[in-house]
């Protein structure tokens, strides 16, 4: 039987922070997680290093509900996050 | 009148090159101060000083330009207001502290209420030499733990539950030191490249890592004309009644030891780290 944590996520919007430094990588996220309606996914693709280690934390400390981050092998990940109003 | 320059100094007056100047050293406990106290130092820097104040390299403020025959009559007006002289000499100096996480999304400690307490016990107490203790809060150091005599760095014990995680690999990412891997179904974590640091705690969207606070300290520490990096002697301490025994030990260490004007570090050298790490490792009960 499949993990049912491993179900996929479908994003309802994707941004692309990988032109940014910190901390516009934050601001930006944030900007599209204003986008959208209170459940609604959004999708971030980030550089590896300083931007997947910290802007997954940043969101989470903001009140959204992070829910997966995956290497791309490319030198970027990408960063799934459910809106969550606080 | 005969200057008693001793004195002087116990109350934090710095002799200046100006004749019959002293800069008054302000006592700063982990770099805070009310925003009232700062409208005292600002109005007797316009009254007496030059209004001007000098930020020293340990979070301290001084007052320069104080005349020496105002000297007493500043004290009392700043006491009034809720501001105390800091000292210079052979003591326990100003104890300095990053914000820690009262303040800090990184701190894994509270910083400004162990600077307190850590003030509060030893702040101006008389020992060979002048004696620093520094607080950081956590791994990237801020505060730079180790320039100090004493140094305290906030990091955590973690633990992971499987029951919790929904194997996001946000904590693969987050950690520095490469411990974590993800499996299909399972986080792997190497032990022996965890450094405490915690950001799997941090980081971590589920709860599914757990961390407790803990403080690693250092001993021996200068950034002055010599300069020597703090050592590491005990694993990290996991509360601070353990780590106030330790610093009591090193305290009556460096009176036991020390020579008169002779830096905690020389007196370790002298005497030997065995023996120092003895008599502190006597006081921290093993893990």
């Amino acid at each position: 039987m499949p993990d049912a944590r491993m179900e996929p996520f479908r994003p309802d919007a994707v941004t692309d922070v990988t032109d940014v430094l910190c901390p516009l990588t934050f601001v930006r996220a944030v900007a599209a997680l204003d986008e959208l309606e209170e459940g609604q996914i959004l999708e971030i693709r980030l550089n590896d290093g300083e931007a997947a280690r910290n802007v997954p934390l940043s969101l989470k400390d903001e009140g959204h509900q992070v829910l997966r981050l995956t290497d791309n092998g490319d030198g970027t990940c990408s960063l799934l996050v459910r809106k969550l109003e606080n | 009148m005969a200057v008693d320059y001793a004195a002087l100094k116990n109350g934090g007056f710095m002799r200046q090159k100006q004749k019959n100047h002293f800069s008054m050293r302000l006592k700063v406990v982990g770099g805070e101060l009310e925003a009232s106290q700062l409208a005292a130092i600002a109005g007797i820097a316009e009254k007496y000083g030059r209004g001007r104040v000098h930020l020293t390299a340990r979070q301290g403020v001084e007052i320069p330009f104080i005349k020496l025959s105002d000297v007493e009559r500043v004290k009392a007006e700043l006491v009034s207001k809720g501001v105390f002289t800091g000292v210079c000499g052979p003591r326990v100096r100003t104890v300095t502290a990053c914000q820690g996480s009262a303040v800090c999304p990184g701190g894994c400690i509270d910083t400004y209420a162990l600077a307190r307490s850590i003030s509060e016990r030893y702040f101006g107490r008389e020992l060979p030499h002048k004696f620093k203790f520094g607080v950081t809060g956590c791994r990237n150091n801020c505060l730079k733990a180790e320039e100090n005599d004493f140094g305290v760095k906030g990091v955590y014990f973690v633990s992971w539950s499987s029951a919790a995680c929904s194997l996001c690999g946000v904590c693969v990412k987050a950690c520095r030191q490469g411990a974590i891997s993800l499996r299909e179904d399972a986080l792997i974590m190497d032990e022996n490249l965890c450094n405490n640091c915690g950001r799997c705690v941090k980081a971590c969207p589920a709860g599914a890592w757990k961390g407790e606070p803990g403080y690693l300290l250092s001993f021996g520490g200068l950034f002055g004309n010599r300069i020597a990096q703090g050592r590491q002697i005990l694993p990290p301490l996991r509360d601070t009644e353990t780590l106030f025994r330790a610093a009591d030990a090193a305290l009556d260490f460096f009176d036991e030891y020390g020579r008169p004007g002779e830096r905690f570090l020389s007196a370790i050298e002298r005497a030997g780290w065995d023996v120092f790490e003895k008599s502190v490792q006597a006081e921290v009960p093993r893990a």
